[in-house]
């Protein structure tokens, strides 16, 4: 028999809640590194792009957001799975934490995407394939989000938000699979993207940097949702009264 | 009772009750017409501009049709604890699930895609797509009523369930549009329409695979509450 007692210990929020907030630290200080490091690399260091020239550098956000954005819905959609199987009370936690900072990283990469479109494509707006696809995703984080939000019983919510959010997952490569080919199907490849394997090494490094800094940013950030969640629901209990009131 | 007269009770029950209340099934096919019939006001009158925007158009509208048809799926239902009689029957819920949602299809994706050849005449569609697009429409609409479902039965027990509907059930459906739309297209174009129909099939035989567990797990969320 395998030893469950870590099972346990995960599943209880007391010990969640201690053990976060010894990692907080280890996750903030590197992500902040990263980020703030990796950016000012990418902007001031590396050479502009022969054809992009400076605008090019949006990218050492904008390709995070997406990446991690993208990331966080199968974390959110993995987390939903181990609510409903074994009905581990901080998978829904998780779950529900991970929604909210997901749509505002889509939102980020949106909104970055259409930064870098105006000087680029001269357009705000182009039904590109991957926009197309990031903006459904933005579409799933908020359909979950409001699925959320209408039951006033959290158990329900969480429970109900598990299926969609796994729903979605299964959707995912067919709604990506389906805007490739329609995007195909009806443009003319005339307008790329730098392609992420002909990108030069000197302006990948920086995006290196600002990547892996973008995802210890999202588990620095869904650390601490998920510990506001943890005090809101667990108030009414000794320890969280007792580290309240600062004993 | 064996599983299949079971189906068929349920299938027969709740095609009994949609033909008593008729408006069940027609008010998402007056729908269907009236929102069709307003594209040529907002547009104007051009045959050919029509005729390029046709293909969308229907689909969209039978999308919105087929959604606001699902919103009512488990509600009577719900309210009435029929429901909870089916989820306590020792029978699976998957087969139960399944006669629901292709009940819930004959009354409504069925006389929408009948219905279509006529507003694509209205709209001034080639009529090279018409057999297509009631075919695409047969398929797609299919695949509709089970994503539709899922999300129907989410939010059954919700008080202020039509609009989150759409929120919830809007992106899945994108695929769907996609490959119903081009192959109506395609066969104006006098390209291949036998690929987008054939993912057609392809999403449906996985929504007739998969969305049953998903319909059965929300139902059971939701009367559990």
């Amino acid at each position: 028999m395998a030893n469950w007692q870590w099972f346990h210990k995960w599943g209880s929020p007391r010990w969640f809640y201690q053990f976060s907030g010894r990692l907080l630290p280890w996750l903030a200080i590197p992500a902040l590194l990263l980020l703030v490091g990796g950016c000012v690399w990418g902007l001031a260091f590396v050479p502009a792009d022969f054809k992009q020239g400076n605008s090019f550098r949006i990218i050492y956000i904008h390709v995070p957001a997406a990446a991690v954005a993208m990331g966080g819905y199968m974390l959110m959609a993995t987390a939903a799975a181990v609510h409903l199987i074994w009905r581990m009370k901080l998978a829904a936690i998780v779950m529900k934490s991970a929604a909210p900072i997901g749509a505002a990283l889509t939102f980020l990469a949106l909104l970055t995407g259409a930064v870098w479109g105006k000087p680029t494509w001269g357009t705000w707006w182009v039904w590109d394939a991957r926009i197309t696809s990031v903006l459904i995703l933005f579409f799933l984080y908020l359909g979950l989000i409001a699925l959320h939000q209408a039951f006033e019983n959290r158990d329900a919510a969480a429970r109900a938000c598990a299926v969609l959010a796994i729903v979605g997952a299964v959707n995912i490569p067919i709604i990506y699979w389906s805007v490739e080919w329609w995007y195909s199907l009806h443009q003319p490849a005339s307008i790329k993207f730098v392609g992420e394997s002909t990108i030069h090494p000197t302006m990948l490094r920086p995006l290196m940097a600002t990547l892996s800094g973008m995802y210890l940013f999202f588990g620095w950030v869904l650390l601490l949702f998920v510990r506001a969640e943890i005090i809101e629901r667990e108030k009414n209990t000794r320890w969280v009264q007792a580290l309240v009131s600062g004993k | 009772m064996g599983t299949s007269t079971v189906m068929f009770a349920v299938l027969r029950r709740d095609l009994q009750a949609a033909l008593r209340r008729g408006s069940e099934w027609s008010n998402p096919l007056l729908f269907f017409l009236m929102v069709c019939s307003l594209f040529p006001l907002g547009i104007g009158p051009e045959r050919q501009q029509l005729a390029v925007l046709a293909p969308g158009i229907i689909w969209v509208v039978a999308l919105l049709a087929s959604m606001m048809a699902t919103d009512g799926l488990f509600r009577g239902d719900y309210d009435d604890a029929t429901l909870e009689q089916l989820l306590l029957s020792p029978l699976p819920l998957y087969p139960l699930v399944l006669a629901k949602t292709f009940g819930h299809w004959l009354v409504s994706g069925l006389p929408l895609s009948l219905l279509s050849p006529l507003l694509a005449t209205i709209l001034q569609l080639p009529s090279e797509g018409l057999a297509v697009l009631m075919v695409s429409l047969l398929l797609g609409t299919a695949v509709l009523s089970f994503i539709g479902a899922i999300g129907a039965a989410l939010t059954v027990g919700l008080r202020k369930g039509g609009l989150l509907l759409s929120l919830i059930v809007l992106p899945l459906y994108i695929p769907v549009l996609i490959f119903g739309s081009a192959a109506v297209k395609s066969a104006i174009d006098g390209m291949a329409y036998l690929p987008p129909l054939a993912v057609l099939a392809a999403l449906l035989m996985a929504a007739l695979a998969l969305a049953p567990l998903a319909i059965g797990g929300a139902l059971r969320i939701s009367v559990d509450q």
